[in-house]
Parts: C-alpha cells; sequence; structure tokens
C-alpha cells in the first residue's frame, strides 16, 4: 500500500512535530454521510478510507485479519467491512443496521463519517446521519447503475438540506473500469438529479475494494477520468461556513447563567450570523431590544462571535429573556407563529395520530404540537404525492402544524437549526418524527402583544367565581352525565355561573362531521378543550362529559388551559358494573359487533394516573357525588 | 468570513450538548474518571457555564485500585472548578476485598459496573454525563450521544432514540436515566491537542518517567502500591526501573504501561501519532468474553 501524499506523513511527525501540531491546529472539518444500497460496498469504502489514513492500528489490523477468516466476504483477503460494522447482532446478519460514526484526518481537513445504511426500512438512520451532514457520498454498484434505493437515498440527502453531493460510482474492478458504463450511469443520475431539484454533483469512478480514485487520480485503471481523487474532493469542499454568517444573527438561548445578581449571561449556539459587542439585538418572541454588552469567555471576553460557536452574551439592559427565546439582530428578527407547514419524516412503529398533541423541540422551544391529517405522503421511490390519512415508520409527508403557543422558527431551506424539529411523543417519550419546516401560515400578531381591554379575570371577578373546567372522563354508562349534571344544577343554587357540554350538544352540532375512529376522537376532544377553553376565557365553570379514554388528549385539554384550571374527575365505575347498567343497550351491541370501536370492549380506556378528583359510583349516589365533588372544589372564588 | 476549526466546532457542540442537560436534567451528575478524556469534559464544562461554576457535582466510582496520582489530582481538579465532589466505593466489594488478581472479571463488574448503579440510585441521578468518545472501540461508534438506560440501568442497542440536528429528546419516565457523552465525536487526537491548546492538568503519569515496574502475564505494570500488590499477588513482583508512560488510566494493575521517553506533551503526540496499536490495547477488559464484550458489558450497565 503506497501511502499518499494527501494523508499525513509520518516523516513531519517524526521531525517536526510542533510544525505537524501547529498545522494540523487550523484544520477545518468535514462531515459526510455514505449512503447506498445492501451490497455497494459503503463499509468498505469507509474501512478503506480509515486504512489508507492510518486509523488502523496494528492490533486492529490484526484482529481484521481473524475477523476476516470468521466472517468475512472477501476471501483470503481483507475485509475492510468488518472494521465498521460494530455490533455483535450485524456482524451475523451481515448487514449495517443503525447510524455509526468514523473519524479520520487528513494533511487538510478532519472528516467525522456517518455511516448509514441501506435497507429500505431504515429510511429513519439515513435522515439521522444526514440531518448534520455537510457532504453526502451516494454509492453506486457499477454493475447496477441507477437503483430505486439511489433515487430515494438522493431525495433525502436533497431533503436534508445537504448541497454537496458526490456520486461514488464503485466496484469499477467489477466492469472493467470501463468509462461507458460510467458515463451511461452519470447519464442517469443527471436527469434525476435534475429531476428533484439537486443542482450539481461531482461523479467519481472508484473501487473501494482496490483503492482507485481513493486517494489520488487518476488511477492507473481509469486514464479517461480528469477529476479529483475521492479524498482530493473531500479535502477541497466549502464548508457553508460563509452562508450562515452572512445571515442576519439568531442565538436561540439554552440556559440563563446568573451565578450572583450582578451577572446575568445568555448562552447557546449561535444558529447564523455574527455577533459584536455593542450589536443591537431583539428579544423575539416579546420584542424588546436591548444592546450587546460583553462576549463572555474563560479566557477573556470575545469581540466577535460566529456562527457555530458556543457562547455567553450580556445585555446593556434588564430585558426578559429566557431558555426558548432567541436573541436576534434588532433590525432583522426572525418570525414567530403559531402554525406551519412542513415536511416530516415517520419514526415510529406507531403510526401519526393526526390531532393529538405531540411535544415538539425547535432549537432550544419546547411546545405542544398537534398535526393535521397529513395534505399527501411522498412516495420516495416514485416521488409520487399519494392521498394520507396517517403517516407509518419511515413514510415522509407534508402537513400543516400548529402549536399551543407561537414559536420562533425560519424555513429549513434557509437554517436548518430554526427550522427543523423533532416530534415526541408524550406518553412513550421516544421520538416519532423529524421535520423540516416549508412556511408559516400567518404571522402571529401577537409578536407585539396587545391585550384585550377586558382580561379574562376581569370576566371571572364579575361573576364573583374563578374560571373552571371540570373534565369528567370515564366508561360509557359509568354516570358522567347524570353526576355533571347534578353538580352543574347544585352550583347553580349556589349562584354560579356555568355551562355543561356533552356528547349531545356537541356530537349533533359542532362536531357532527365526526365519527368515533381514534382519529375522529382525538379531533372531538380537540375541538371540546377549544370551546370550552373559550367558555373559561369568558369567566365560566365548565363541565364537560365525555368518555376522553386517551391519556395524551387529556392532557393537551389540560395543557390548553391556565395552572390549576383543568380539575380531572375521574368517573370509576368497572366496566362490569357499566356494562350491567348498559341504560342505552350500547355494551350489547358492541358485544354483539354490531357497533364498532366502543370504549372497554374493543377499543381501550386509558383511566387517569393522577386525576383530581375520584369517585365511586357503586358506593355513591350520584346528589352525593355531586356534593363530594364541589367540596373538592371549594372556594369557588 | 472567520472559518470555525474543527476544535472549535467540536468544543461548541460538547459546551452546547452540557448546556442542554443543565437546563433539561432534573438531577445531573458528571462522571469523573480522572483520565485525560474527564479532564478535557470537565474543562469544557467550566468554559459552558463561566463565570459561574458547573450546576452539578462530580462523581468519582473509585475502585479503590486507581494510581495514587490520580487521587491526587481528583481533589484538585474539584476545588479549581468550584464543584462538589463525590466519592463513591460499592461496600460489598469494599468489604469482600475485591481485587483484579483474584476476582478477575468481578473486579471490574462489582467496583465500577455495580459501584456505578450504586451511586446513581443513591443520590438519585437522572443524568451522568460520561467522557465516553465513539473512536475508542467499535460498539461506541453507533452509541448515542445521550445514552437512554432502563430502570436497572440497562442498555438495549436497538431501542436508541434517532438523534437529529443538534436537537435531544431528553424525556423519560420516572426510574429511566441517561447517560450523555459530550465528547463523543473526539478523536484521541483531538483531546491531546486540547489539551495543549488549552493548557488542561492531566495525571502526570501520561508523561514519561522512570517508574517501579513488573510484569505479568505478558504485560507491563507499575508497581504504584507494592505492599498491597504483594498481599493481593501473594508474592512481591519482581520490580525493575524502566521508563513508562500509559495512554489510559485505569486501575494500575489492570493499565499496561508503554516503555517510552516522551516527556512533554508534544512528545507524547508524535508517540500517538507514530504508534502502531491502538489506545485500548492495554485495557484488559476488551479481551475477555471475545469481540462483544464491550457492547455485552454494556448491556449490563457498564459505562
Amino acid at each position: 500500500m503506497d501511502t499518499p501524499s494527501s494523508f499525513q506523513t509520518d516523516a513531519l511527525i517524526a521531525e517536526d512535530i510542533d510544525a505537524y501540531l501547529a498545522a494540523h491546529q487550523h484544520k477545518s472539518l468535514l462531515r459526510f454521510i455514505t449512503c447506498g444500497s445492501v451490497d455497494d460496498g459503503k463499509s468498505t469504502l469507509i474501512g478503506r478510507l480509515l486504512y489508507d489514513s492510518k486509523m488502523i492500528f496494528e492490533d486492529q489490523l490484526a484482529a481484521l485479519e481473524s475477523d476476516s477468516k470468521r466472517h468475512g466476504t472477501q476471501g483470503q483477503e481483507i475485509d475492510f467491512a468488518l472494521l465498521v460494522d460494530g455490533l455483535a447482532a450485524e456482524r451475523e446478519q451481515g448487514i449495517t443496521i443503525d447510524v455509526a460514526y468514523r473519524f479520520f484526518t487528513t494533511e487538510k481537513r478532519k472528516f467525522i463519517v456517518a455511516d448509514t445504511p441501506g435497507h429500505e426500512q431504515y429510511t429513519r438512520n439515513m435522515v439521522t446521519g444526514a440531518s448534520t451532514a455537510d457532504l453526502a457520498v451516494i454509492l453506486i454498484d457499477a454493475r447496477k447503475g441507477v437503483l430505486q434505493q439511489t433515487r430515494r437515498h438522493s431525495y433525502l440527502v436533497h431533503l436534508l438540506g445537504i448541497r454537496h453531493v458526490v456520486l461514488a460510482v464503485n466496484k469499477m474492478d467489477l466492469v472493467g473500469y470501463d468509462q461507458a458504463v460510467f458515463d451511461g450511469i452519470v447519464a442517469d443520475y443527471r436527469a434525476f438529479a435534475d429531476s428533484i431539484g439537486i443542482e450539481a454533483f461531482t461523479a467519481i469512478p472508484i473501487s473501494g475494494f482496490k483503492g482507485d480514485n481513493i486517494t489520488t487520480a487518476p488511477s492507473a485503471n481509469t486514464p479517461w477520468y480528469g477529476g479529483p481523487a475521492l479524498i482530493e474532493h473531500l479535502e477541497s469542499v466549502e464548508v457553508d461556513a460563509a452562508a450562515a454568517q452572512a445571515a442576519p444573527l439568531r442565538m436561540p438561548v439554552q440556559w440563563v447563567n446568573r451565578p450572583n445578581l450582578d451577572f446575568r449571561g445568555f448562552a447557546g449556539q449561535i444558529a447564523s450570523g455574527v455577533v459584536r459587542a455593542g450589536d443591537a439585538v431583539r428579544i423575539v418572541p416579546s420584542g424588546k431590544t436591548s444592546t450587546v454588552a460583553r462576549i463572555v469567555s474563560m479566557s477573556g471576553d470575545l469581540d466577535e462571535a460566529v456562527a457555530g460557536q458556543s457562547v455567553t452574551l450580556t445585555l446593556t439592559d434588564e430585558v426578559d429573556c429566557s431558555r426558548g427565546d432567541t436573541i436576534a439582530a434588532a433590525g432583522d428578527p426572525p418570525q414567530a407563529s403559531d402554525q406551519f407547514c412542513a415536511t416530516f419524516v415517520w419514526m415510529d412503529e406507531e403510526a401519526l395520530k393526526p390531532g393529538r398533541g405531540y411535544w415538539l423541540k425547535l432549537g432550544t422551544q419546547m411546545v405542544t404540537a398537534s398535526v393535521q391529517p397529513p395534505k399527501y405522503e411522498i412516495d420516495v421511490n416514485s416521488l409520487e404525492h399519494l392521498a394520507a390519512k396517517t403517516l407509518g415508520l419511515n413514510a415522509i409527508g407534508v402537513a400543516e402544524f400548529a402549536t399551543d403557543r407561537p414559536i420562533v422558527f425560519e424555513p429549513y431551506a434557509a437554517s436548518r437549526p430554526l427550522g427543523g424539529f423533532i416530534l415526541i411523543d408524550k406518553f412513550t417519550n421516544a421520538t416519532v418524527a423529524a421535520g423540516m419546516i416549508e412556511f408559516s401560515l400567518r404571522r402571529a400578531d401577537n409578536v407585539h402583544w396587545q391585550p384585550t381591554a377586558i382580561t379574562r379575570d376581569d370576566h371571572a371577578g364579575m361573576k364573583n367565581q374563578k374560571a373552571r373546567v371540570l373534565w369528567f372522563t370515564g366508561l360509557s354508562g359509568s354516570g358522567k352525565s347524570t353526576i355533571a349534571n347534578e353538580v352543574e344544577k347544585q352550583l347553580f343554587v349556589m349562584n354560579r355561573h356555568t355551562f355543561l357540554l356533552d356528547g349531545d350538544n356537541v356530537r349533533h352540532g359542532l362536531n357532527r362531521d365526526l365519527g368515533f375512529t381514534e382519529t375522529d376522537r382525538i379531533e372531538n376532544i380537540r375541538r371540546v378543550g377549544e370551546v370550552a377553553k373559550l367558555m373559561a376565557d369568558a369567566g365560566l365553570i365548565v363541565l364537560t362529559a365525555f368518555i376522553s379514554p386517551f391519556r395524551a388528549e387529556r392532557r393537551m385539554v389540560r395543557e390548553m388551559l391556565e395552572p390549576g384550571e383543568f380539575i380531572e374527575i375521574f368517573v370509576d365505575t368497572p366496566l362490569e358494573v357499566a356494562e350491567g347498567r348498559d341504560v342505552k343497550g350500547l355494551y350489547k351491541k358492541a358485544r354483539s359487533g354490531q357497533l364498532k370501536n366502543f370504549t372497554g370492549i374493543d377499543s381501550p380506556y386509558e383511566a387517569p394516573e393522577n386525576p383530581e378528583i375520584r369517585v365511586n359510583t357503586v358506593d355513591m349516589t350520584p346528589e352525593e357525588a355531586a356534593r363530594f365533588i364541589i367540596q373538592q372544589i371549594l372556594p369557588l372564588k | 468570513m472567520r472559518s470555525l476549526t474543527h476544535l472549535e466546532r467540536l468544543e461548541a457542540e460538547s459546551i452546547h450538548i452540557i448546556r442542554e442537560v443543565a437546563a433539561e436534567a432534573e438531577k445531573p451528575v458528571m462522571l469523573y474518571s480522572i483520565g485525560k478524556d474527564s479532564a478535557v469534559m470537565l474543562h469544557l464544562a467550566k468554559k459552558a457555564f463561566y463565570p459561574a461554576p458547573p450546576p452539578f457535582p462530580l462523581l468519582h466510582v473509585d475502585t479503590t485500585w486507581k494510581f495514587k496520582d490520580m487521587y491526587g489530582l481528583r481533589e484538585k481538579a474539584a476545588r479549581d472548578a468550584g464543584m462538589e465532589l463525590l466519592v463513591y466505593q460499592n461496600p460489598e466489594a469494599l468489604a469482600r476485598g475485591i481485587n483484579p488478581f483474584e476476582h478477575g472479571p468481578l473486579h471490574t463488574d462489582m467496583w465500577k459496573t455495580e459501584g456505578l448503579k450504586q451511586a446513581l440510585d443513591l443520590h438519585g441521578f437522572d443524568v451522568a454525563f460520561g467522557g465516553a468518545r465513539r473512536d475508542e472501540e467499535k460498539s461506541r461508534a453507533k452509541e448515542r450521544v445521550f445514552s437512554f438506560r432502563t430502570g436497572s440501568h440497562g442498555w438495549d442497542p436497538k431501542n436508541q432514540r434517532p438523534e437529529l440536528w443538534n436537537l435531544y429528546n431528553t424525556r423519560k419516565r420516572k426510574g429511566e436515566s441517561i447517560r450523555v457523552f459530550p465528547i463523543s465525536n473526539w478523536t484521541e487526537l483531538d483531546i491531546w491537542q486540547y489539551i495543549m491548546a488549552e493548557n488542561i492538568e492531566i495525571v502526570p503519569l501520561y508523561f514519561a518517567a522512570p517508574r517501579p515496574t513488573y510484569e505479568y502475564e505478558g504485560g507491563l505494570f507499575m508497581a504504584d502500591d507494592l505492599p498491597r500488590l504483594e498481599a493481593a499477588m501473594g508474592k512481591a513482583p519482581e520490580i525493575t526501573m524502566r521508563s513508562i508512560r500509559f495512554r489510559t488510566l485505569g486501575c494500575f494493575p489492570l493499565t499496561g504501561a508503554v516503555e517510552s521517553t516522551a516527556a512533554t506533551l508534544s512528545d507524547v503526540v508524535q508517540e500517538m501519532l507514530l504508534t502502531t496499536t491502538s489506545e485500548r490495547q492495554g485495557r484488559v477488559i476488551d479481551k475477555d468474553g471475545g469481540d462483544a464484550s464491550m457492547e455485552k458489558k454494556k448491556q449490563e450497565g457498564y459505562f
């Protein structure tokens, strides 16, 4: 193996280590991903890069040689793929099943490689690897040409906003280093790339196994090739620092640093732009303005800091600013809105539930968001738009999102840090989706908030009470409506202003377009929650009587309201008791199969874990239960 | 326009991760092993919160078998950072006198794996920083920055959350915990360069000096505590003075020394770059149990 000039030379290290280190100190970093189908030779290529850049030591090489004999697929030759297929389960199956990160360095640059799998079901992993990459190497097996997987990977690379694409036509040794094969593949790929909006790519004929055009080009086998070797190209690509620094300043505040009363610093990683002491800034979403006083660091104050750096700023004024806020250029702040359109990738076994509240994390902001039914799903193979009611694992779609309060963001195409977000399931805590914001659906008018003259407290105060939402939940036939009615009667006698929302006055009007599927049930509760919130804003004591079987939706309503306003009342009647009553004959129908999706029978009821109030209808009469509930919520103002 | 160097990018990423934990964890702690990676991680934590001290304590899970020089630096580093230092020794291992000679793999299991679990449970820490790097070992390359552990501290490689951009999902149920590795993306060379650039204090054992050594089962070790070695081994090992240093630091009877004359940081880096064996080669832990041993240890709760 000859050591090419671009890799670190032992000579300089041996002769003048300080000169070597001084040079090394100022290297830049390029993060890239490799993607390709199962047998395109990704792992072999990465193993080769590590080997050629001397990232493999003798003991590892010895282990590799013995491994190659045991698990290898390359006969008696060294199987470089074994270097990078880390987990035991994968080695047994001979495939890579997760994202692995590898590191190597040349004389010009340091590299972090995300090795991402080619299997169809692992879109999730590729998207993960691509999210932090500056460049993508798309591998093609020269014998097979552009495959559906190639198209899928290229689309994902483009979707995740990677601007530098390398088409590595691998296994050229197996097609006799034939230029016509290479040119044909490049032409095919160009047509496809144009169609999805990839503006430019660099095509390189290589053999990861034999080493052609990896470190120097052209290799003796491809005299017809006039471009750079793979490593040369990776070393010379411009990292997109200029664009990020040219954009206006945005720094999402991560942490407010307050060691004592005299110091108040705002810590965060600069998402875009440049900041200097004396710069005018605006805090969004509040809209307050101030001026940067200092850029504080342990080795002394800095004159300026740029996109990508983690810094601590102090301001000249005592303005309100906390985690989740963004410090931005005063004259060019980002937008804040509570509705936007985004492309998103579903990453969980459990499909999207439109209407359900998920945690949405964007930058340092965490809010509750609900997703509308997708406008369409994108078939990543044909790129066709398909009609969809939901998205399952590894599906990609476009939908409108609504958040419970305005968040600061930018389109993903303009800013990865302020345009990319994740969704988190509130019950399982799993990361279920990754999204890229396309555009805002409306500019929130409350960036400069104008409070209405009569507040919600004024409304409630005039009624001599505190607004509340008494949320009754329980099985069908548990006694929710009966008890809620009784509570309302007793409150009425006490001169309280109340309103009861139940199935009869909601299902026949506001929600008559909804059925009983899981998605419709979620939407039903969402609307009831919104109406209850409006009524609470008007100062009323609202009583609702709905089965509301899912914890997530009850929690969603709770989070819409002010702290303490939502009173969850669990009407705890065992299924056999409710079924025994069967006032409306519904259980009988459900048991006989005439009624589908019936809670307790073929649809789950998730009982409250910590309800504010629990009533036992087996031992209490409705009147007793109502008195018990009112005692629990006293005083009423 | 100013391009950030690789070290600046790595530093910014690590500081971001450390602050994210401080902002979102209920009760975080930084595991501090006194090695060079821990030294860099601690330095990054100091930078992340300057001028305040880092808002979490340091925890050393001790085996009683560390080098004396390590214990010396431990106290000083915590004091310099203005942080509380918690030291934990598994009482059962202490009572049974667990040592690397008589008890083999049980030594790591009881002192480190069990000790760590006990210490985290005792204090109720929900997030623990660790100084592991992805370039150290094959199964680490796939480890997340935020690694989720079950209520019993187990690690399930198939059930880890995807990590996109710089967004970390820190939500968990009661009893579950997270191990966070802020220097995941640093290589051994990055660590050394950063130590040089930032003038970070490390244990002197990383630099070559004449030290008392003995050979044991094909490896070269330092007799850091001869009477104790004698008691544990049954007889005193044959001691030779050699100029040695260490590439990693752990328990002295388990940490192989290399013969070296590299006495300065530049020399050490030079030797590292020209060396032909990997960093973990001197550690006994990877070898027992075949090539999937580290993965298996992690599933059991080892860091």
